[in-house]
């Protein structure tokens, strides 16, 4: 019999894509001669539309970008406006911030974790880490008032001061979940079919990493130390003590435990911005509501932030009217996306849902 | 119980079996599908309502959930994969961009509105609406569908 090549779509309707990702797949039997990612199927013109508003209305297209971290979104965007127009922000409003931006990111890994175990043919760790996503949604419901897009950082500021109910809520969240973290990490961590099916797994090497400029959890599991919160510090992650987490095996298993041991981190900024937050202002009161409509300004701006995902960042660019004449997006998951075809190529065709997992890639944001 | 007989014509039993038992279809588009999620998730729990199988094929499900932006690239494949459900079948459009476009109505590759594509039985509003109110949609199917109200 003679060597036949076949090819398989997987997708835009797949359970395991994450949303509307389609991949073309070569098979030779059950190996994976060439994989091609397909993307587009939820292009939305986010970046465009940003540009048809004022500076304040484009933060409504910026949450959804990644939507499972849109306060992590927002803070990109507020953070590049007020680079470009030299906005005080008022240091409990950093704070601030700097506390629910870690708080979303948590519930971002968490609904990774659940959906990874899903890909991988377990249904219980889905509903543990929905059980405690929950428990943070709940806390954001109460400090933004929604639950999944928030519209909550503004110019200057934030909308709105957290109540001391709230507070009372994180830090009886913040005890409570070091203990939940170990149990969700048993779930799949022990279990010897998940290991062994993502060890050695969709490889990437740190060549591989820089050359797709891959960042993030990947490239921490690929062995290069990166991260923005760290190198280019922004609000006050400096004034913190956190690690970076890094393995070098570069396969999903070390992607699992790289953000593993990154939601402990997270777990931690936030017990500390706890004690650390001052009273005082919540917003430049120079930056009031109707005022913020008609901000006009001229220049660039262009701010990296550590979202769940990568390095996003926002390049602003005003032309002296008051709607912003760019809004470039740099979007971590399209980069990490772009890996797939090294990133699969060998590998069995089992092995796929459990190699494009662990990009987590949220497709808001990949499209656009 | 044991000595009454309940009388009933195939028809009524038919409608409510169908009712009670709406295996969805697993198939998120957006945002919203992560409160699909949610409401399939540990604290809302929509299995009490019989919904408790996702399925991952369409030629399995009766339900299909549009939870998203409807791209023009994307429609064609919503349309083919409602196709391939067997009757009986119905159409729950989650959101405001499902359902009319949302904030991305003015963008040039947005489907303002999958009732374009398919025929929709319940519009839930919201961006993204909360897991409740994808239940309440639910609710209203099953309540329709029990009194025969739905079309197909």
């Amino acid at each position: 019999m003679e060597d036949k090549v076949i090819e398989v779509n997987f997708g835009p309707q797949h359970p395991s894509t994450h949303g509307v990702l389609r991949i073309k797949v070569k098979l030779d039997g059950e190996i994976i001669v060439e994989a091609q990612p397909v993307i587009g199927y939820l292009h939305r013109n986010a970046e465009k539309l940003a540009e048809m508003g004022g500076y304040p209305k484009g933060m409504i297209y910026i949450d959804r970008l990644d939507y499972v971290a849109a306060l992590n979104m927002e803070l990109g965007y507020v953070l590049a406006v007020e680079d470009l127009m030299g906005v005080q922000v008022p240091e409990r409003a950093q704070w601030i911030r700097m506390m629910m931006v870690e708080l979303n990111r948590e519930a971002s890994h968490l609904i990774w974790l659940g959906t990874h175990g899903l890909d991988m043919g377990m249904l219980t760790p889905f509903f543990y880490c929905f059980r405690e996503r929950e428990r943070i949604l709940r806390i954001l419901d109460e400090v933004t008032g929604s639950r999944l897009l928030y519209n909550y950082f503004a110019i200057g500021g934030i909308y709105s001061d957290v109540t001391p109910k709230a507070f009372e809520m994180i830090r009886t969240w913040t005890e409570d979940f070091v203990k939940k973290m170990e149990e969700i990490q048993s779930i799949l961590g022990k279990s010897y079919i998940y290991v062994s099916r993502t060890k050695d797994v969709g490889k990437l090497t740190a060549e591989d990493v820089l050359s797709y400029g891959v960042t993030g959890p990947m490239q921490r599991a690929s062995g290069i130390k990166r991260d923005v919160r760290k190198d280019a510090p922004y609000l006050f992650y400096d004034k913190v003590n956190f690690e970076i987490p890094t393995r070098t095996e570069g396969d999903v298993y070390a992607r699992f435990l790289v953000r593993i041991e990154e939601m402990r981190q997270s777990a931690s900024i936030v017990k500390q911005v706890l004690e650390k937050i001052p009273q005082g202002e919540f917003y430049n009161k120079k930056y009031s509501k109707p005022m913020l409509v008609r901000l006009k300004t001229t220049g660039e701006s262009y701010v990296p932030t550590e979202s769940p995902k990568g390095e996003f960042a926002i390049h602003l660019i005003g032309d002296g009217s008051s709607i912003p004449y760019r809004v470039r997006i740099r979007s971590p998951s399209f980069a990490n996306l772009s890996s797939i075809p090294t990133m699969l190529k060998g590998y069995k065709i089992a092995d796929l849902t459990a190699a494009v997992s662990s990009i987590d890639p949220v497709f808001g944001e990949v499209d656009r | 119980m044991s000595d009454n007989i309940l009388v009933t014509t195939l028809d009524e039993a038919l409608k409510w079996g169908t009712g009670k038992s709406l295996w969805p279809f697993t198939f998120g588009l957006a945002c919203c599908a992560i409160e699909m999620m949610s409401a399939m998730g540990s604290d809302y729990d929509w299995a009490r309502f019989g919904s408790d199988v996702f399925r991952d094929s369409p030629r399995q499900s009766d339900l299909m959930i549009v939870s998203g932006t409807v791209t023009k690239k994307m429609a064609p494949r919503i349309r083919r994969l409602y196709d391939q459900m067997a009757f009986p079948k119905f159409v729950i459009s989650m959101g405001a961009c499902a359902s009319a476009g949302g904030p991305y109505v003015r963008g040039y590759s947005v489907v303002d509105g999958v009732d374009q594509v398919v025929p929709v039985d319940v519009y839930v509003y919201g961006c993204p609406p909360r897991p409740e109110a994808l239940i309440q949609a639910l609710k209203m199917l099953q309540d329709r569908i029990v009194a025969g109200k739905v079309k197909h």
